[in-house]
């Protein structure tokens, strides 16, 4: 490969990694309020983040509630809106399905219920696939935006590389890190927050706190669907998709939490960007159809090297 | 084979057999071909969550990607045929080998990793495969025919030929579930599942069995995807690698039953029909409905009867039964080794004392931290033969972390220890508990549902006593501690003081020169204390060692010969009961300087 355009390539694989890495940050940031907070291994959260992308683009196509918005506002106001739709569905999820098999019920039971968390959240996954195949149609769709195929231009730089930042992605760059950062001040300085990190910490003390842990339990079941549906709906306005898209990026949240260290909500945000970058350098060297394998090798990596993660750490008491 | 594992294996045979021939039977009369497949898809999934649930059954590693071995067999027979002519014949125990040494390259790395890791691990496996497939151009191949040798390459007119061999490898596949099941095999898979540390503590080394489990599973894994794709004749990645049919497996024995040999039988008996009869009826309409019908029946399973309904089923009818039961089953304790006073015999010839003139264990200047905290700090002590040795102190004086580097579970920073001049650090918990090494936990480490008896024989097992063996040292250990009336019950059932004496059975059955236990007498009354004190000074009279670690004084002034008092990780004192109670030190660790000073007043 000739210097210019290696040059080229990486600095387009760096922003390119910081763009896509922060909507991945904030995808990892809704599984790891779930992982991470409630220790629920939650599979469906690929389907969580594929309802993110069909709210959006049910919102807002043509003729839809908000098509008004037209389409450069439309698809990323249609992103944020998915936030609640997926919230409540989260939270009914959590209610009536995945709170029999999580929580102050299982603690202390043989191997922490994790076996049935592990089933029903498969259980649900499969549903909302199949579901959503019969509900949505198998056919790849995609929320349209002229900004998808603008790109701000920089440079010519150094040996004459040049930079192209996709408009789509860096505008969905930052409504990511506006969300991340509502999300932290929420969970850092409010009431809610408090309660929410009190219940992840030691729930049966939680419960003694007067604390009601299962509706703070919902509330981050809810909190990390949204979450992740905001990304979903990001995403929806770059890549086209169908109901088995959520499989794709579930082993991508997986490594983004486990790498950020479990437990810590924004340790999964730095995970998530770790592995944008991971899968745009893998880019320069591996064709298309390997770039998804790679991120399951580096998640196997992950796992097997570090399952700690880079900040966390883990003990077991005989 | 295990304890009245004869009769046990006889009867599910029997029935294997009858339901076989009444399937073939009823397969007989199947003229569409449709449901002729059908009626071979019913054992092939079947067979394939027999090999899910070897190793995630049984053994509680909760695989979601047994795909891998699925696929490995499927594209090993259609590549071998369309690259090579080689038949499926051939392919298939080619495909077998191939989904082993599969087996062990997945397992030695992941295998590491418990619990959700381990689950999601194995499910990143098939996935990165399904895209090296697609990668090398894989898409979709379909086998060739061979019209003039259609007998060997398995080609054969009559479909229902492939539900007659589908039924047969489903014999073999369950065949070998209910020997495993009745073997030691099946019960360190068993004690895996419910409590890893217990059995690595009892002596089994659970990473090997771990690794045969998944070794068989793939296996048979391999088997029912190789013959799968000579019936269905063509290959995607999707098909063969894909999440449904890891879910597949998982669906259909957590329906039927899990860690039961008919759970998978029943649940692909129910599950796949109906989900493809829905597929056929409704599919144009509804695509997707069979993952729908699969993403229902293992919820409302896992809320409604946990484990399936064999299970429940089984459980109903014996609550039904119960008086009848229960009487057949007391009559059915093993009288290995009977003798009314059983316990008083000596348990093993214990090794000539005159042998050797040093201590038992040997403990010096032995150190662990964690973090900053130094949890454990030049500990140094000596145990004689048949000495009982009393580790006291305070809460978080290190007790506990010192028997976990003694018996492998941590790992040390510095200093040694030997049993008996050998070297005990640097080596795997079981490996510590091969070396004669009993321990027992703070809190109770059980097989909860495992009989007790059961309970018991793992760590005869773990001694590698064959299976006669085993269950008479087991029966006798019961005696030592006076549960044998209760061997039969399953371990979930005992009190907090049997349970504790069922743990130190547990820990006797390995014949161990040395004991270690953890807080023996926690949570006991003060009758119960007595009765355990008088379990363990009816040992010491046997000859055995014993370590123990208490915080409660009292206690410990009756039963030990010698104590030595950890404080912050250091050793406060060493001596005999009385000095050391009267030691200043060790007064004030316990009960603080005011103490010490109104005392001098």
């Amino acid at each position: 490969m000739d210097p210019e355009i290696l040059v080229e390539n990486v600095l387009n694989a760096i922003t390119a990694g910081i763009t896509i890495g922060c909507i991945y940050g904030l995808m990892c940031i809704g599984l790891g309020l779930i992982f991470g907070i409630m220790r629920i291994v939650n599979f469906a959260q690929g389907e969580l983040l594929m309802l993110g992308m069909f709210t959006s683009f049910y919102l807002v196509s043509e003729g839809r509630i908000l098509a008004f918005l037209g389409p450069y506002w439309g698809p990323f106001i249609g992103a944020m809106c998915a936030a609640p739709a997926v919230f409540a569905g989260g939270a009914i999820l959590h209610r009536f399905l995945v709170s029999r098999v999580s929580g102050l019920r299982t603690v202390g039971s043989l191997d922490e219920g994790h076996f049935g968390q592990l089933v029903v959240t498969l259980g649900i996954s499969l549903i909302l696939q199949n579901g959503g195949q019969i509900v949505f149609g198998s056919t790849p769709v995609a929320v349209r935006t002229p900004l998808s195929s603008q790109a701000f231009q920089i440079g010519p730089l150094y040996q004459g590389a040049t930079v192209f930042l996709n408009k789509a992605k860096l505008v969905a760059f930052f409504v990511a890190i506006l969300t991340a950062v509502i999300l932290y001040v929420v969970l850092e300085y409010t009431r809610l927050g408090k309660a929410l990190r009190a219940a992840a910490d030691n729930p049966t003390a939680a419960t003694y706190m007067g604390i009601d842990v299962d509706r703070a339990y919902r509330i981050a079941f809810g909190l990390g669907s949204g979450i992740t549906a905001v990304a979903g709906g990001l995403m929806a306005t770059y890549i086209s998709f169908g109901p088995f898209v959520g499989f794709d990026y579930v082993i991508i949240m997986y490594s983004g939490v486990v790498l950020g260290g479990m437990g810590s909500i924004f340790g999964a945000f730095w995970g998530g960007v770790t592995v944008g970058f991971v899968q745009q350098f893998s880019a320069l060297v591996l064709p298309p159809q390997l770039q998804n394998a790679a991120i399951f090798v580096v998640f196997l990596m992950i796992v097997l090297l570090r399952p700690q993660g880079l900040f966390g750490r883990s003990a077991e008491r005989a | 084979m295990r304890q009245g594992a004869g009769p046990h294996l006889r009867r599910h045979l029997g029935v294997l057999a009858v339901v076989s021939l009444v399937y073939l039977l009823a397969a007989l009369f199947v003229k569409n071909s449709y449901y002729q497949l059908i009626m071979t898809l019913v054992p092939v999934w079947a067979l394939f969550g027999v090999s899910w649930n070897i190793l995630s059954g049984y053994g509680g590693q909760l695989s979601f990607g047994h795909a891998s071995f699925f696929g490995i067999g499927a594209y090993t027979v259609t590549l071998a045929m369309v690259y090579w002519g080689l038949t499926p014949l051939l392919g298939i125990p080619l495909g077998m080998l191939l989904g082993g040494l599969a087996a062990i390259l997945i397992g030695l790395p992941t295998f590491r990793l418990r619990g959700h890791y381990f689950a999601l691990s194995m499910l990143a496996y098939p996935l990165a495969i399904l895209y090296v497939m697609q990668y090398l151009g894989f898409q979709e191949v379909s086998m060739p025919m061979y019209r003039e040798h259609a007998l060997l390459y398995m080609e054969f007119a009559d479909p229902r030929a492939y539900t007659l061999i589908a039924v047969l490898l489903l014999i073999g596949g369950v065949v070998v579930s209910l020997v495993i099941e009745n073997s030691r095999f099946g019960l360190a898979l068993l004690a895996i599942r419910q409590n890893e540390l217990a059995a690595e503590a009892a002596g089994i080394n659970a990473r090997l069995w771990k690794m045969r489990s998944l070794i068989v599973s793939g296996m048979l894994g391999a088997l029912v995807g190789g013959f799968y794709a000579r019936v269905l004749l063509v290959v995607t990645p999707e098909s063969v690698f894909g999440m449904l049919v890891s879910a597949q497996a998982v669906v259909v024995t957590l329906f039927g039953g899990v860690a039961s040999v008919w759970g998978p039988v029943i649940g692909a008996a129910i599950l796949v029909p109906l989900a493809e009869t829905l597929q056929a009826e409704l599919g144009q309409y509804l695509p997707g409905i069979q993952g729908v019908v699969y993403g229902i029946a293992i919820i409302a399973v896992m809320l409604l009867s946990p484990d399936g309904l064999f299970w429940t089923v089984r459980d109903r009818l014996l609550r039904r039964e119960a008086p009848h039961g229960v009487s057949e089953v007391t009559g059915a304790v093993p009288d290995a080794g009977a003798r009314s006073d059983g316990w008083s015999l000596a348990p093993a010839p214990l090794p000539a004392t005159a042998r050797r003139s040093g201590p038992l264990l040997q403990v010096d200047r032995l150190s662990r931290s964690f973090g900053g905290l130094r949890a454990v700090s030049e500990v140094s002590f000596e145990i004689a033969e048949g000495e009982i040795l009393g580790i006291i102190g305070p809460n978080g004086a290190g007790k506990t972390t010192l028997f976990n580097v003694l018996n492998g579970v941590l790992t040390a920073d510095e200093g040694s220890a030997r049993l008996d001049g050998q070297p005990m650090l640097g080596k795997k918990t079981y490996e510590v508990c091969r070396m004669g090494v009993g321990r027992t936990f703070q809190v109770v480490r059980s097989f909860p549902r495992l009989p007790v008896l059961d309970n018991v024989i793992v760590g005869a097992y773990g001694a590698g006593m064959s299976d006669r063996d085993a269950i008479a040292r087991a029966t006798q250990a019961l005696r030592q501690v006076g549960l044998h009336g209760r061997a039969t019950v399953a371990a979930g059932q005992l009190t907090n003081k049997q349970l504790r004496l069922m743990e130190l059975a547990r820990a006797l059955a390995g014949n161990p020169r040395l004991l270690l236990l953890d807080e023996t007498l926690a949570g006991l009354g003060r009758e119960e204390c007595d009765d355990v004190l008088a379990v363990l000074a009816r040992l010491r009279a046997q000859g055995m060692t014993i370590c123990i670690i208490e915080h409660t004084m009292h206690a410990m002034m009756r039963l030990a010969d010698r104590f030595v008092v950890l404080d912050h990780g250091r050793v406060l004192a060493t001596g005999l009961p009385r000095a050391v109670v009267e030691d200043d030190a060790v007064i004030e660790a316990y009960l603080g300087k005011k103490w010490l000073a109104r005392r001098e007043a």
